[in-house]
């Protein structure tokens, strides 16, 4: 077999595996524009909102720390206990998210109940500085070492059965598998709970119409909450993954740029649409970079990430999966 | 109404600082994706001028200040910093970013007020008789890729003939400055240079470390900075890249460049443009400024690579502004001055002995000139298991009839294009 196309090969694969990474921060972004017509811009902050509270209770580190610090003169840094489990500390990343949800909701959503649809994706930009500068205030801007007991580095086993069969072992990451078999999990269980599930027939429910959802009892309020929350542990699962890979710090949130052309392809209500949509982003701008880049000065992937998506559009505004807008005048 | 008045003109100018000091603005990025790197330069610069005010009474018997402006790494914001803060009597600019430094050059050149890209920034800035406000010693990026070029021909009996090496850079004007300066010594030396760009910020990263697992070259050369460097280092253990022909330049090689990757991040290289270790001065910034709770941070950088390159840029500010204060004979110096005490200043070991602050960075004398210093690195080494760097090397010069003449086309160039005279600096 030719090299160039032994090395497509591995590259296709490596890009699926990236779409799976980009496909769990698309997922966050899904659950909240299906559930309340929302696009929540701040999706890759609470990724890294989420990230950093993670690293921070499992090294025990006080929060706000700085500032007390600052402002009392005191020299806190962390609680007695100088690290927790990380199962413990993701349930307890968990609450704060949850907690979180609410309070974006009791403070800043449920006030703007019937609001257009562009001061709501406004409301979420201002989030967005709002809980970087909370994630700041909160845990500090230095790097931290996420480590939850993921495994990284080359599979082995890949690299010998590919080995055997190419005379060339294909690279990828173990990180990348434990990724995409969460995200399998998470797509799951996502579809289980809408389905089988009071709360996620209710969610269903109000994603269909609000109104209707209204008039037969169920609570808006709740079902925001929930949503909400639910993109919380999604966005904590995202940070987690990519966290692991370049450590735990303010750039995170900038994977959310990574999403946009996955919900534009996979469209902004579907979550298969956003594994597809993953999935296509991230193998179209692997092999074009392979193939094409060179040719070219390289670096393709971010733009190209983007005319992917915009070709897509051109055939299919509404996205692969997403709704087809019909409005009668 | 005119007691609120008051209060309010009280409390502007308790906020800007007294017209009387020497004020070294600081535009610092304390958020943002380069954070982990802007921090601990700007706490080691503003340690150092508070040590320098808590110990000494400032320089020369006038205080120092340095006003910060956040800058978020972001081009457009460090112009607006440089804009607001000039008019409070800057005597110099050290923005820490390449693309802010491009930007304020005509500037500066305007307002003459110098400014200072230490081992960043336009490289060619190094020929004083083009860029008369603009100083990029120690050290710039065409010295740093030849003092590289040059290590590894030590480590390979003198000859690279033969081998490859890819450039793996940020994807800015910052990572593209030094593919000049290896591509002349690609040809030179006959090594090949595959070059691989890493788009803003750098997170991913996984086609460019499948080329390098394909291409298999004998070493790679990073020009990165903030999180394209960690991702780097994690990708290079990944796929099981040799850490010890692995090579950062100068801002590629923080103690939070490595962390993350944990143990596999063993045995990197990186070049240095300052030591690393203990110093004397860290002990007086303790007493002066981090016990009396003047430091800029929490007392936990001291000591970091880029706490030290920080500290280091004020400390040769300083020195700049106390030849400056002789040369003219006046304490209270302004920017023009600077630019003279700049232009004559000489840092000697027994001086930087005497500052505490021995082996931080070689002596070099800066000319009217030579606005570049001697451009020497040397290479340390992450140890992961002692969470430490180790110099390996001693300084290593650059070579200069590789850098001299890229040096002198370009600001050549840059003089044409901008209609400059240069200046006669054989007087």
């Amino acid at each position: 077999m030719p090299d160039n196309l032994i090395f497509a090969m591995e590259v296709t694969l490596n890009g699926l595996m990236t779409g799976v990474m980009y496909a769990l921060v698309a997922l966050g972004f899904v659950l909240i524009y299906k559930a309340s017509g929302i696009f929540n811009y701040s999706q890759g902050v609470m990724a890294l909102f989420a990230a950093m509270t993670l690293v921070g209770i499992q090294e025990g580190r006080v929060p706000f720390s700085h500032l007390i610090n600052a402002i009392f003169g005191t020299s806190l840094h962390n609680f007695a206990w100088n690290s927790v489990p990380a199962l413990l500390a993701i349930l307890l990343t968990v609450a704060v998210m949850v907690l979180f949800a609410w309070a974006v909701q009791k403070f800043v959503f449920g006030h703007l109940v019937g609001q257009e649809p562009i001061i709501l994706f406004m409301a979420t930009i201002g989030l967005a500085y709002f809980l970087e500068g909370m994630a700041d205030l909160m845990w500090g801007s230095e790097i931290r070492t996420l480590d939850v007991g993921l495994p990284q580095g080359l599979n082995t086993v890949i690299d010998d059965t590919t080995y055997g069969w190419f005379g060339y072992g294909f690279f990828i990451d173990n990180l990348d598998i434990v990724a995409s078999i969460v995200a399998a999990l998470l797509v799951a269980g996502l579809v289980a709970f809408a389905q089988y599930t009071k709360q996620g027939r209710a969610m269903r429910a109000v994603a269909d119409d609000h109104q209707a959802a209204l008039s037969v009892g169920i609570s808006l309020n709740f079902v925001w909450i929930l949503v909400w929350s639910l993109a919380g542990f999604v966005a904590l699962v995202a940070g987690i993954m990519w966290g692991s890979k370049s450590g735990v710090q303010f750039s995170l949130s900038l994977i959310a740029l990574k999403a946009l052309p996955v919900l534009m392809l996979g469209g902004f209500t579907s979550i298969p649409g956003a594994i597809v949509g993953g999935l296509i982003i991230g193998v179209g701008e692997a092999l074009f970079e392979f193939a094409v880049g060179p040719m070219i000065g390289g670096a393709t992937e971010n733009w190209f990430a983007y005319v992917l998506a915009l070709i897509f559009l051109v055939f299919r505004p509404q996205g692969l999966f997403g709704e087809k807008i019909i409005e009668r005048v | 109404m005119k007691k609120i008045l008051t209060l309010a003109v009280a409390g502007l100018m308790a906020a800007g600082p007294a017209m009387a000091d020497l004020v070294f603005p600081s535009l610092s990025y304390r958020t943002g994706p380069y954070a982990a790197g802007g921090i601990p330069f700007a706490d080691g610069y503003a340690d150092y001028f508070t040590l320098l005010n808590e110990r000494d009474g400032g320089i020369g018997g006038v205080m120092t200040s340095v006003p910060e402006c956040e800058t978020a790494y972001n081009t457009e914001r460090g112009v607006e910093c440089y804009e607001s803060t000039k008019g409070e009597g800057a005597l110099v600019y050290q923005p820490l970013s390449t693309g802010i430094t491009y930007q304020l050059i005509p500037r500066v050149t305007a307002d003459h007020i110098p400014l200072h890209s230490m081992g960043y920034g336009r490289t060619s800035a190094a020929n004083g008789e083009v860029f008369e406000w603009v100083f990029n010693y120690p050290g710039n990026y065409w010295d740093s890729a030849s003092v590289i070029v040059n290590y590894l021909l030590s480590q390979n009996d003198g000859s690279l003939e033969g081998q490859k090496i890819v450039l793996l850079y940020h994807n800015s004007a910052y990572g593209r400055e030094p593919i000049r300066t290896l591509e002349v010594l690609s040809e030179q030396y006959g090594f090949e240079l595959v070059q691989l760009p890493v788009d803003h910020p750098g997170q991913e990263q996984g086609n460019q470390w499948l080329t390098i697992r394909r291409e298999r070259p004998d070493y790679v050369v990073m020009w990165g900075w903030g999180v394209m460097n960690q991702v780097a280092v994690q990708e290079a253990a990944n796929i099981r890249f040799p850490m010890d022909h692995f090579i950062g330049n100068w801002w590629a090689g923080a103690e939070h460049d490595v962390m993350p990757a944990g143990d596999a991040a063993d045995g990197y290289l990186s070049l240095n443009m300052n030591g690393v270790g203990d110093l004397p001065v860290f002990d007086e910034i303790r007493e002066y400024v981090v016990d009396r709770g003047l430091a800029a941070g929490d007392g936990s950088n001291i000591g970091s690579v880029l706490y030290i390159r920080g500290m280091y840029a004020a400390m040769l500010a300083a020195e700049a502004a106390a030849t400056a204060q002789e040369i003219h004979g006046v304490a209270q110096i302004d920017a023009t001055m600077m630019r003279d005490g700049m232009e004559a200043l000489n840092i000697t070991e027994e001086r930087m002995d005497e500052l505490g602050m021995h082996g931080v960075g070689p002596a070099f004398q800066v000319s009217c000139a030579n606005h570049g210093g001697p451009g020497m690195g040397r290479i340390q080494q992450w140890n992961a298991a002692d969470q430490q760097w180790v110099t390996v090397t001693d300084f290593i010069a650059p070579d200069d009839s590789v850098t001299q003449p890229l040096i002198d086309e370009d600001s050549a160039a840059f003089a044409a294009e901008n209609d400059i005279t240069p200046r006669d600096c054989s007087n």
